[in-house]
């Protein structure tokens, strides 16, 4: 019984990683640009099918190939928010919520269109191994994720609270307006945070692919996570989204362990909506962090 | 240095400000004075570019603000502390500070305009590490004085600093703010608290209903019957 419990929360705090990853910069959008990024999981998508061609077409290892992933959604951001985003923004929030959703539903077709939408899986030399430990079973692919996914949110956070533009990027989502009269130039903030959370997107799709299979809907169910743990974490709060995604990590996987094997996202819902309920500024509360 | 002529501007079709005409010369401290509501602060939001203007023209040292977006306005070295203080609540008092100067320029001398501000405000130094939101409204004044100080201005812009404040700590910050007026650095101050005021300005503008409606020296308005009826409750 011990064991099986042990079990079930390593499983959920290695998966919870990677939720980490996507939720953080969701939040990050939300806390900086004040928009809801409904395509989130789809920069996730694009990160796992880039991985895949430069494994099955150059044979590079998916975890590496986040080099790749990383800057190609940073980019991706930077010019989503200068092209698309930026005319958008206003005091009317329709416009923004209706792009963002097209551009998920755009994403999604197009890699349906391109890539089909059969699953694609890499297999790594690590793909099968595991550690054990007395009862317990840590796979090296998801222990290998979950390390990276730490690192790179610890980097953001040091990148946040050390960095003039980190500041920058926190004044912003705190005051708009203030941040203008201190001279920071709002458009350029909105796109690092775009660049920045898409990169964290596109970074957990490359950590996903050596045990996860890619196809075009893949993303959905971590665009619905993020939403999940950003309201559970407090909207706009990095630190309470990381926390939150991992809390969630755990909840889905004892939900699927004693629940039932379809059931996992049950708890996690349940979790969603009492905090609503009982917290409705999320369980950190705040503003960003 | 500063020059407003004709300066209209609204929110919707509510006009906040009909024809403002003000200047402020290099090293003054000038009132910008009057009752709620007659377009002091707004006056203010319009030399940042936080509202655009509907007519007339801003200038600043030769450049005219109002082609300028607003990020590009404290470059010129106008730091505009808000009505209400508006501190960064999740940031330290340092962090604060850290982006006041925020601009190339300032960002030069950071370290040694820190200091100076930790000199004129010890309490702040006392309290580098806190977070901003989670102080008193009097320290929280002296914060957003000290951030605006931080992009080493030539005029510093202040909404109301005493608004709120115990008297105790309205006079602190008067007397602040008469420190950083002796060091140089010109001063537009909007206040309602119009007697505290002309003990601090050389001259001052009243404004009623987003208008100029009197202009003279701190001594001449102390002295006007309008003034002082309307105003000084004599």
């Amino acid at each position: 019984m011990w064991e099986t419990l042990a079990q079930a929360v390593i499983n959920g705090l290695l998966i919870g990683g990677i939720y980490a990853l996507v939720s953080i910069g969701v939040t990050l959008i939300f806390g900086v640009v004040k928009i809801v990024n409904f395509a989130q999981g789809e920069f996730v998508m694009i990160g796992m099918y880039i991985s895949f061609f430069l494994s099955s077409q150059f044979g590079v290892d998916p975890i590496v190939s986040l080099v790749v992933s990383m800057p190609v959604l940073f980019v991706a951001g930077v010019l989503i928010q200068h092209f698309l985003i930026r005319r958008v923004l206003g005091p009317n929030d329709m416009p923004q919520i209706f792009l963002t959703f097209a551009l998920s539903l755009l994403l999604l077709n197009l890699a349906l269109m391109l890539f089909t939408a059969n699953y694609r899986t890499v297999h790594t030399s690590y793909s099968d191994e595991a550690f054990h430990l007395g009862g317990l079973y840590i796979p090296v692919a998801k222990l290998i994720a979950f390390v990276v996914a730490m690192g790179l949110s610890g980097a953001l956070w040091i990148f946040l609270h050390t960095t003039d533009l980190g500041k920058a990027m926190r004044a912003a989502s705190q005051n708009r307006d203030v941040a203008m009269l201190m001279g920071i130039n709002p458009n350029r903030v909105f796109c690092v945070a775009l660049g920045v959370a898409l990169a964290l997107a596109g970074a957990a799709g490359s950590l996903l692919m050596p045990f996860y299979s890619a196809y075009p809907f893949v993303g959905q169910v971590f665009t619905l996570m993020a939403f999940v743990a950003v309201v559970l974490g407090g909207l706009g709060n990095v630190m309470g989204a990381l926390v939150a995604s991992l809390m969630m990590g755990v909840a889905e996987s004892l939900g699927i362990q004693f629940v039932g094997a379809d059931s996992g996202l049950i708890v996690v819902f349940a979790m969603l909506l009492l905090t609503l309920a009982f917290r409705p500024t999320g369980l950190g509360g705040g503003k960003a962090r | 240095m500063l020059e407003l002529s004709g300066v209209r501007a609204s929110y919707g079709s509510v006009p906040a400000i009909s024809g403002v005409t003000i200047s402020i010369g290099e090293g003054e401290a000038v009132g910008l004075l009057g009752a709620n509501g007659a377009g002091k602060s707004t006056t203010l939001r319009a030399i940042s570019g936080l509202v655009k203007l509907s007519a007339g023209n801003i200038s600043f040292a030769g450049t005219n603000l109002a082609s300028l977006p607003p990020h590009r306005i404290p470059e010129l070295g106008i730091a505009h502390v808000p009505e209400g203080r508006q501190v960064f609540p999740e940031m330290t008092v340092q962090e604060n500070l850290e982006i006041g100067a925020y601009v190339p320029k300032a960002k030069a001398e950071r370290a040694r305009t820190l200091d100076l501000v930790y000199g004129i405000f010890p309490r702040l130094a006392d309290r580098k590490r806190q977070l901003a939101g989670t102080m008193s409204g009097g320290e929280q004044q002296m914060l957003a004085v000290g951030r605006g100080l931080m992009l080493k201005p030539r005029l510093l812009m202040l909404d109301e600093p005493s608004l709120g404040l115990a008297p105790v700590m309205t006079d602190v910050t008067f007397e602040k703010i008469g420190e950083i007026h002796k060091m140089g650095t010109a001063i537009l101050l909007v206040e309602q608290n119009v007697s505290r005021a002309l003990s601090l300005v050389q001259r001052a503008y009243v404004l009623e209903s987003g208008n100029v409606i009197m202009h003279g020296s701190s001594t001449e308005l102390a002295n006007n019957k309008q003034v002082q009826a309307a105003y000084l409750g004599i």
